[in-house]
């Protein structure tokens, strides 16, 4: 889907994000993780997917081999913010999200 | 056959070992052992004499006792010098008049302080320090002097003037070569070591020839020097030098050296038969060792030599690794580059305060010497690759270049040193041993000790030992790299060092400067933790926020199911009836689960992100501040209700207990402290198990340290007795601050202890006899976290910004549907997997 196709949805400003702390929105009922790092924004499904408890955007944010992680503050995996890929678990990953900044407002929408 | 009667002249350090490696020999039976002080003490460790100055008594120094000679069925006499010596007759006389028929004969006379023959020298207040009686002496006059003067800038001198400071003078060290340390150091090595103690407070003054001691007009004295300036001082100390006490044989046909010094061959016999010669007053291929470790190897080779064993005296390494007013200094071998042709290679960073030099043969090949200040981590390897004669790297410079990305690794040459050198020297453990010990399974240095002893003399070989064991683990294909992440080539301690010395402040800055990348789980929160160790600044601000763990971010411990748990702090386990009727109304009004934990506190579960400032307003309203139970930092003190109740307590355990909790609340260190006080012996608050135990007895408190519970239980060590509160505060701060200092990451201070080389005398070297000179940098660092202590929570509710974080969703005042409780035993508790499914997975929509 092309960008402007998306059926973006209005999460809150963008001075509601501070860098690198993860916030949590709801997108209809699920559950998002959005991070701003280096400037670039990023949203990946807020549900630890070891744990089913929603922690991830409780997480540390960092890089590891080049990737811009988190880490879940349960059992600490690392999930690639871009991919969502488990850096421990090929297996497993999250889902990721669309992720804009429109003019100071962010916004969300499925990939 | 009868017994032969060996006859020790003198009972210090080596006249002692020789004593009791001979009174342990297998053999011992066949020998009488008589030994003759002058002293009016059985032998006490000289080399610690300046312990004395930090509270040691003079029996803490002692090396014996009387009762372990009687034991032995040895035979002393103290207070008597052997004044006669009869070659002829196998016999010696005493002072009193007491004789002694000999079948061999021992001379361990030590050696006796140079006194350089200035006009003045004889007046009181003008001191040597060798003996306790020369220390009884110095307290003495310190008590009535202000200024002290060292002659002497040697080893010992620099000694004598951190002795000096520590009773409370203004200290100057005179010296008459051009530098300091003159016979261990080069010019650069002698300069850095010069700057770093004046910076000390300890004034320096080189190239100084005294010409008369008079008397003075603002201090009891002054001191002409030949250059025409002078100094005035209360008091002068000579440490110019020894001299060999060689007096006894000197009278009579036993050989002496040209410049003093009893002449003994390889088997420490001198040439006069049945008469050996051992330690400082004994000359060997015309050297003298002004160092205990010689002495002691050329013990047991008299002791071999007697019992008709085969071991020689074939010399011994004058390399020496200090610690001299706090600061790093070793030199090995060559230090001075005399050796013809020899060629060298220097570093120097004036930023870091480090010098090091290695002095090579002329073909590049072998090492000859070395001298570091400021950074001795080295010291163990170039040492034995210059005893060893070892061929040196291709680039020899790597061997002391800082370890730089992609740069050689100092650590080298391990790898090259022989199966048989000695690691170890005090346990004769060679490098063969612990590769033995490694293949069969040891991996880490507190088994390293337990399974070949190594370490647990002296303490001087643990690094040696452990970079040792870590190349073997390696070839074993075990991960050893002690960065502490990708991010950072460095260890917890020396991002320790890098913050605390160059005033860094945030997270960021640090990174910049000395890692890469972004960081991660790894090292964001142990910069944090160090962060806060130093500065205590707020732990949520915007710069330090996302660096830590989701625990200490939102101040509560993270359940399995993404609630929080919340523990206010219950100092020392005292709580009042309104304190508890308080925190049961706000759990019932939130209904959360509440448990009295085993920290002797009340936990309340299943707080939601939202409900966390909420919950927290209403606790600290009733009085309640933050415990802490989140944080890498002190978590509870456990008490017993002592004294006020206990009719067998002796002293207020529980208001101490409520005293430490308040002190070190909120200080946050490499992992968790537990501190716990107990009235009496009987121990109910289980003080020996805590990483801090104190325990009342009838004469003070007695203090414990690095005790441990949990997955492996260690008791506390005792550490000092008989103490009151304030000297009971001042040994914990300087411990925890010493702890925070040097602890590595998530290493409690069991582990840290296990992994300390020289273990528990060393830290009690640091702390009660600052050994280091940092006690009162340790304190003030406690003193700024005691004086800048806040509720975290506190802090956070006044603050809207700070409050928004704990939103559960930015742009929804909805509850998080992931988490569900179900009732056991009439309170919630999360539910599990099943249950979710079977019971309240929300319907599809
Ligand atoms: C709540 C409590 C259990 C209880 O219900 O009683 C508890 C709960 C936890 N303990 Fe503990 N420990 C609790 C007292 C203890 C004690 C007893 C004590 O302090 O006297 C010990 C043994 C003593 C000791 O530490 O030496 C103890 C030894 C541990 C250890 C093992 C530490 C070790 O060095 O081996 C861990 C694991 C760790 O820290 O790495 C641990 C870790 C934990 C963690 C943090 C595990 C985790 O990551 O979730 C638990 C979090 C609690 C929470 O969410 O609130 N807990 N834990 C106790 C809280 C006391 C308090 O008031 O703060
Ligand atoms: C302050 C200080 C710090 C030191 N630091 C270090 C260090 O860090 N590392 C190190 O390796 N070394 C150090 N040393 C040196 C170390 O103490 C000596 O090398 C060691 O003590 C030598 O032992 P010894 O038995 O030969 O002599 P001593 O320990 O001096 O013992 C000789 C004993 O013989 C007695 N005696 C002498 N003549 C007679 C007689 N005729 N009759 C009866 N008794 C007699 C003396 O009174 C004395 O008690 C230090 C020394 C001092 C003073
Ligand atoms: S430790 Fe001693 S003082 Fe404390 S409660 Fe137990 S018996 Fe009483
Ligand atoms: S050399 Fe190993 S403990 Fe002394």
């Amino acid at each position: 889907m092309s960008e402007e196709n998306k059926n973006w949805q209005a999460i809150c400003a963008s001075t509601e994000l501070t860098e690198p702390l993860g916030v949590r929105a709801l997108l209809g009922d699920e559950q998002v993780a959005i991070f701003k790092v280096k400037n670039e924004l990023y949203a990946v499904s807020a549900i630890d997917p070891f744990t089913n408890a929603a922690v991830l955007a409780r997480g540390i944010v960092g890089d590891l081999s080049g990737k811009t992680v988190v880490a879940s503050p349960i059992y600490k995996q690392h999930f690639c913010l871009s991919s969502g890929a488990c850096l421990e678990d090929e297996d497993v990953s999250v889902k990721t999200y669309a992720v804009r900044d429109n003019g100071g407002q962010i916004e969300l929408a499925q990939h | 056959m009868s017994k032969q009667r060996i006859v020790v002249v003198g009972n210090g350090m080596v006249g002692h070992k020789f004593i009791d490696n001979l009174a342990t020999h297998e053999n011992a039976e066949d020998y009488e052992i008589i030994t003759f002080s002058e002293e009016p003490r059985l032998a006490y460790d000289r080399v610690q004499l300046s312990a004395y100055f930090s509270g040691s008594t003079a029996e803490d120094l002692m090396l014996t006792s009387e009762a372990y000679y009687q034991e032995k069925g040895v035979n002393y006499v103290l207070k008597d010098k052997v004044v006669t010596l009869d070659t002829q007759a196998k016999k010696v006389v005493t002072e009193s008049g007491r004789e002694e028929p000999y079948d061999k004969l021992v001379l361990a006379t030590g050696s006796f302080p140079f006194v350089p023959p200035i006009p003045g020298r004889d007046q009181p207040h003008c001191l040597v320090y060798r003996t306790i009686e020369d220390l009884e002496a110095m307290t003495a006059s310190a008590k009535v002097s202000k200024i002290g003067v060292v002659v002497g800038g040697g080893l010992l001198g620099l000694e004598a003037g951190n002795a000096l400071k520590n009773l409370g003078l203004e200290v100057h060290v005179v010296e008459f070569a051009p530098r300091l340390m003159a016979v261990q150091l080069d010019e650069g090595g002698g300069a850095l070591l010069r700057s770093k103690i004046t910076a000390l407070g300890v004034q320096v003054h080189t190239e100084k020839n005294t010409q008369d001691i008079v008397a003075g007009e603002t201090c009891r004295y002054r001191m002409n020097f030949a250059d025409g300036s002078h100094l005035e001082t209360d008091m002068i100390l000579f440490s110019a030098g020894i001299r060999p006490q060689d007096e006894l044989a000197r009278k009579y046909d036993i050989a002496i050296g040209e410049r003093g010094g009893i002449v003994v061959d390889n088997n420490c016999l001198t040439n006069v038969d049945d008469v050996y010669a051992i330690g400082e007053c004994a000359l060997w291929e015309g050297r003298i060792y002004g160092l205990v470790a010689p002495g002691y190897q050329m013990a047991k080779v008299a002791v071999s030599h007697i019992t008709g064993g085969e071991e020689q005296f074939t010399g011994a390494d004058m390399s020496t690794k200090l610690k001299l007013l706090g600061v790093d200094v070793a030199s090995i071998g060559d230090a001075q580059g005399r050796t013809p042709g020899c060629k060298s290679y220097v570093y120097q960073d004036g930023v870091a305060e480090v010098y090091k030099r290695l002095i090579v043969s002329e073909d590049n090949k072998k090492l000859l010497g070395v001298v570091l200040v400021g950074d001795v981590e080295a010291y163990g390897t170039l040492q034995q690759m210059c005893v060893h004669n070892m061929d040196l790297p291709e680039s020899p410079e790597a061997l002391i270049l800082p370890a730089v990305e992609g740069g050689a690794d100092a650590g080298m040459g391990v790898d090259a040193l022989p199966d048989a050198a000695h690691i170890c020297t005090c346990h004769e453990v060679t490098k063969g041993d612990i590769c033995s010990a490694v293949a069969g399974g040891v991996a880490t240095i507190g088994d390293l000790k337990a399974e070949t002893k190594a370490g647990t003399g002296c303490g001087g070989c643990v690094s040696l030992a452990t970079q040792l064991m870590n190349s073997e683990l390696t070839k074993l294909g075990v991960e050893v790299n002690t960065d502490l992440c990708e991010h950072f080539a460095y260890t917890r301690q020396d991002l320790y060092n890098l913050v605390r010395i160059g005033k860094i402040k945030t997270f960021d800055d640090l990174i910049e400067k000395h890692g890469k990348g972004l960081g991660c789980d790894i090292c964001k929160p142990t910069v944090g933790s160090v962060l806060a160790s130093c500065w205590n600044d707020y732990v949520l601000e915007d710069a330090h926020a996302g660096l830590q763990d989701t625990n200490d971010h939102f101040l509560a411990n993270l359940q399995k199911n993404g609630t929080y748990s919340i523990v206010p702090r219950v100092a020392g386990g005292e709580i009042k009836p309104e304190g508890l009727i308080a925190m049961g109304q706000i759990a019932l009004k939130y209904n959360l689960y509440t448990k009295i934990t085993g920290g002797q506190r009340i936990d309340l579960f299943g707080a939601q992100q939202h409900e966390l400032p909420l919950i927290w307003k209403e606790l600290i309203d009733a009085g309640f501040e933050t415990g802490h139970a989140y944080g890498k930092s002190l978590r509870t003190v456990k008490s017993c209700v002592g004294k006020t109740w206990c009719r067998y307590g002796v002293l207020d355990s529980a208001g101490m207990a409520i005293r430490l909790e308040n002190r070190y609340k909120g200080l946050r260190s490499p992992h968790k402290l537990k501190v716990g006080v107990s009235g009496c012996t009987r121990e109910c608050a289980e003080a020996q198990s805590k990483d801090i135990g104190v325990i009342a007895t009838e004469n003070g408190w007695s203090l414990y340290v690095c005790g441990n519970g949990g997955m492996k239980p260690r008791h506390g060590d005792l550490f000092a007795t008989g103490l009151d509160d304030a000297t009971l505060i001042q040994y914990i701060d300087r411990v925890l601050m010493f702890y925070v200092r040097t602890g590595d990451r998530l290493q409690r201070t069991s582990v840290w202890m296990d992994n300390m080389e020289g273990g528990l005398d060393y830290l009690k070297s640091v702390v009660i006899d600052d050994k280091l000179g940092a006690c009162e940098a340790l304190e003030a660092e406690m003193e700024h976290v005691v004086d800048t202590y806040q509720c975290e929570w506190k802090t956070t509710i006044e603050d809207p910004e700070k409050v928004k974080r704990f939103r559960t969703f930015v742009n929804s005042d909805e509850k998080d549907n992931t988490v569900v409780f179900v009732e056991e035993r009439e309170q919630i508790r999360p539910a599990s997997e099943e249950e979710i499914v079977r019971f309240v997975e929300p319907e599809p929509a």
